[in-house]
């Protein structure tokens, strides 16, 4: 023992050289990692890729402890008697004394020489009882249940559940088919009291309107008298549920989750470009949910947003090149093949002086898109290009005030403060007469540009691309099908500068093409020119040659989470406050 | 593994040229031919014979008396003693069958109807019977005991349409089976 004092004293032991990084040395399954102090214990183990099972934790909200499932075996140095060194191992760490009784992972911060062991007889066993009582109450519903497939009570009993239940009492009768919301049902007997719904609607939307009535196994999750679940958040907490106690009316039993093709995407409703999954089987979108990103939408998303899909296979759904008979009344429309459609078009906007042609973009265009159409103008020589704005009010949180997804971008792209400042001027140059061309892309501007059915009867030539039939289309001479965003990929830039990417999750339906397909059609029509454009990666490739901001950059470099590429200063509402939460140390963020 | 040496057995020389196993043989089957001619085949009586050797003249003469308990014809759905229908549309047999025969359209029971807490019901229920061999897959993965391969074989038709069952035959087919589920009874 001699020796010893002055091996210690010479060694840097562990903590010191944690300590310095601001960080603490913590066992986790025998093997040491460091992390920074005040990390929660549940959050070591993730960061360790050791999943600790859990229902009612959740990074994003706060931490009750109360499911009891992320119980797991925590052990720190015992304390030496006085004048008695801490003994060591070999690598300078004291040796552990483990704690014969367990600690909840997900409200414990992770100590100096702390010492978890996830697995092994006592964390097992606490598991399979938790499991036990979880079950007691919960319904035989798999099979109508919506969320079997995804479900943490699902995938936790066969890890840790037993094959039989020992109950023998009847089960505990609750409300079930509940309606307490225009989005969401509730089934209480589902429930398993983690409470997250209860924290999400408090600290996220702000509006608390769910809590827990009763007590013991007759806690019943209800939503507060004469109110209801009915904040553009709610689908949100269908989302955290990790049971099937809640669930959205609007994907109620529409397809099982396990044939489910996941896609993430970006969401196009608004200027915030909340990342999302798109949910497809085949050729059908089902659903869509928010897609994690800790610098645009946190794990969260509007209802509004999420549910403003189901146009994409409706009726009014464009599949082919129509183009409009000349001189029949009422006005009849007659399916043209493509070739002729942009070879008609070309030559129509050939005929016509490029001072009397003008283009109205649409700011939900992608980057690629925009790109494109800015070439087109320049090949038609025309200086007439302005898309058309679309605004509306802004929450507190996700929705911005601007419903574009994409005017970062279009400022980028077409190199103007104010892509929309030139529709007033288009607007008047057709009333008077001294524009006679008009190229609409993806907009419908009779019902969102304030132009008259009368206005469009003055034009000599009207081309438009659509998703959907609309009333404009109806004044067109040349109506193009168009891809929806769930169908198309290429890039967007959201109000806070972030490049970000739409991916493809359905096909596109009957003979619709792609916009920058139609783009390029029209400009090597115009043109002549040799197509040297086959891919979309081959138009970005273009934009980032030519505009400095993308300088650099492929669709694949964007990545999943995107990529900053300008600073405008734009704050996400939404993310302030979970930054505020997460320095007030109420969240793990 | 142990190895077993296997000795080659010694022919003597008739059983070398093997002749008389070639006359052996044709006396058996002569036998046998007899045999059928004066309508006395083994099991001829068993298996309901035509009264020419063994063989069945299909169609006029059926098997269906015969079929063992354990045979496996056309799958199709049954309803419970109650005449609830048992299927929930959980998909989950959509999801196994590995011919892909099996599509299910999902609905939401209405509130006025009496079967309201079952919650769910298949609006379709088609199967395929040119995609379906018989495996028996949905059957074993039903969590509802609703779905059974029942004794019918002679499924045959005019067109592709013919073939695909759709809920109404498929409840034709099956009929009705009692006991095993009882979680949507009034006891629970």
């Amino acid at each position: 023992m001699s020796d010893t004092p002055s091996a210690t004293a010479e060694l840097i032991l562990p903590k010191d050289l944690a300590a310095g990084k601001g960080m603490v040395n913590v066992q986790i399954d025998d093997i040491w990692h460091q992390f920074p102090k005040g990390t929660r214990m549940i959050e070591a183990c993730r960061q360790a890729e050791i999943t600790v099972p859990h229902y009612c934790y959740h990074p994003k909200l706060s931490s009750p402890g109360n499911c009891r499932m992320c119980l797991v075996q925590m052990g720190m140095p015992p304390r030496p008697a006085p004048g008695q060194e801490p003994q060591r191992d070999e690598n300078g760490y004291e040796i552990i004394g483990w704690m014969p009784r367990p600690v909840i992972a997900c409200a414990n911060t992770v100590g100096e020489n702390m010492g978890i062991r996830t697995t092994g007889d006592l964390v097992e066993k606490c598991r399979e009882g938790v499991m036990e009582f979880l079950l007691i109450n919960h319904p035989l519903d798999c099979p109508i249940c919506d969320q079997a497939g995804e479900c943490r009570l699902q995938e936790q009993s066969v890890q840790h559940g037993r094959g039989v239940s020992r109950f023998v009492d009847m089960k505990v009768k609750k409300p079930k088919n509940v309606d307490i919301g225009p989005r969401i049902r509730l089934d209480d007997e589902r429930c398993i009291m983690c409470s997250r719904c209860i924290r999400f609607m408090d600290e996220v939307a702000s509006d608390p309107v769910l809590g827990f009535t009763q007590r013991g196994t007759h806690t019943t999750l209800t939503v507060h008298p004469g109110r209801l679940l009915d904040s553009n958040y709610s689908l949100n907490t269908a989302d955290i549920c990790p049971v099937g106690a809640l669930t959205s009316n609007d994907f109620r039993f529409q397809m099982r989750v396990w044939f489910l093709k996941e896609t993430p995407s970006i969401d196009v409703n608004c200027g915030t470009g909340t990342n999302i999954t798109l949910w497809a089987r085949g050729n059908k979108l089902h659903r869509i949910t928010p897609r994690l990103n800790d610098e645009v939408n946190s794990a969260w998303m509007p209802d509004s947003h999420r549910l403003n899909f189901h146009y994409i296979d409706s009726a009014a759904r464009l599949t082919e090149p129509l183009s409009r008979s000349v001189g029949v009344s009422p006005t009849s429309f007659s399916p043209t093949p493509w070739p002729t459609a942009i070879a008609q078009s070309a030559a129509k906007i050939q005929s016509i002086p490029a001072a009397q042609t003008a283009i109205i973009a649409s700011g939900r265009m992608t980057n690629e898109e925009l790109f494109l159409t800015h070439t087109l103008a320049a090949e038609i020589g025309t200086r007439l290009l302005s898309l058309v704005p679309r605004s509306g009010e802004a929450d507190k949180l996700l929705v911005a005030a601007d419903r574009n997804p994409n005017t970062t971008g279009a400022k980028l792209i077409l190199g103007s403060e104010n892509p929309y400042s030139g529709l007033a001027f288009i607007r008047d140059g057709v009333r008077d007469g001294s524009i006679k061309s008009l190229i609409v892309l993806g907009e419908d501007i009779i019902t969102d540009a304030g132009f008259t059915a009368d206005d469009l009867g003055k034009l000599d030539f009207l081309l438009q691309t659509s998703v959907l039939a609309n009333p404009t289309a109806e004044h067109a001479h040349l109506v193009l099908p168009s891809a929806a965003f769930a169908e198309k990929r290429g890039s967007m830039v959201n109000l806070s500068g972030r490049l970000q990417r739409l991916n493809r999750a359905v096909e596109l339906p009957g003979q619709a093409h792609d916009d920058w397909e139609i783009l390029r059609d029209l400009i090597l029509a115009i043109s002549g020119g040799k197509n040297e454009v086959h891919h979309i990666e081959d138009v970005f490739k273009a934009l980032a040659e030519n505009v400095p901001a993308f300088n650099g950059l492929t669709l694949s470099k964007i990545g999943h989470q995107g990529t900053q590429i300008a600073d405008t200063g734009y704050q996400i509402p939404l993310l302030a406050n979970e930054r505020a939460r997460k320095a007030a140390g109420l969240i793990n963020g | 593994m142990a190895v077993v040496k296997l000795q080659r057995p010694k022919l003597n020389f008739g059983e070398k040229i093997y002749f008389g196993a070639l006359i052996k043989g044709f006396f058996l089957t002569m036998s046998h031919a007899v045999k059928s001619l004066r309508g006395k085949s083994v099991g001829a009586e068993t298996l309901a014979s035509s009264g020419l050797g063994v063989t069945m003249q299909f169609p006029e003469q059926r098997w269906d008396s015969h079929l063992p308990e354990y045979y496996r014809g056309a799958p199709a759905l049954v309803t419970d003693e109650q005449g609830r229908e048992r299927c929930v549309s959980c998909q989950l047999c959509e999801f196994i069958c590995p011919p892909k025969a099996i599509k299910i359209k999902p609905s939401e029971i209405p509130s006025d109807d009496p079967w309201a807490k079952v919650e769910k019901r298949p609006l379709e229920f088609d199967i395929d019977m040119i995609r379906c061999i018989y495996c028996g897959m949905c059957e074993e993965v039903c969590p509802e005991q609703a779905i059974y391969l029942r004794k019918d074989y002679l499924i045959t038709g005019l067109k592709r349409a013919d073939m695909v069952h759709d809920k109404k035959r498929l409840y034709e087919i099956g009929g009705v089976r009692v006991g095993l589920v009882n979680k949507w009874n009034e006891l629970k």
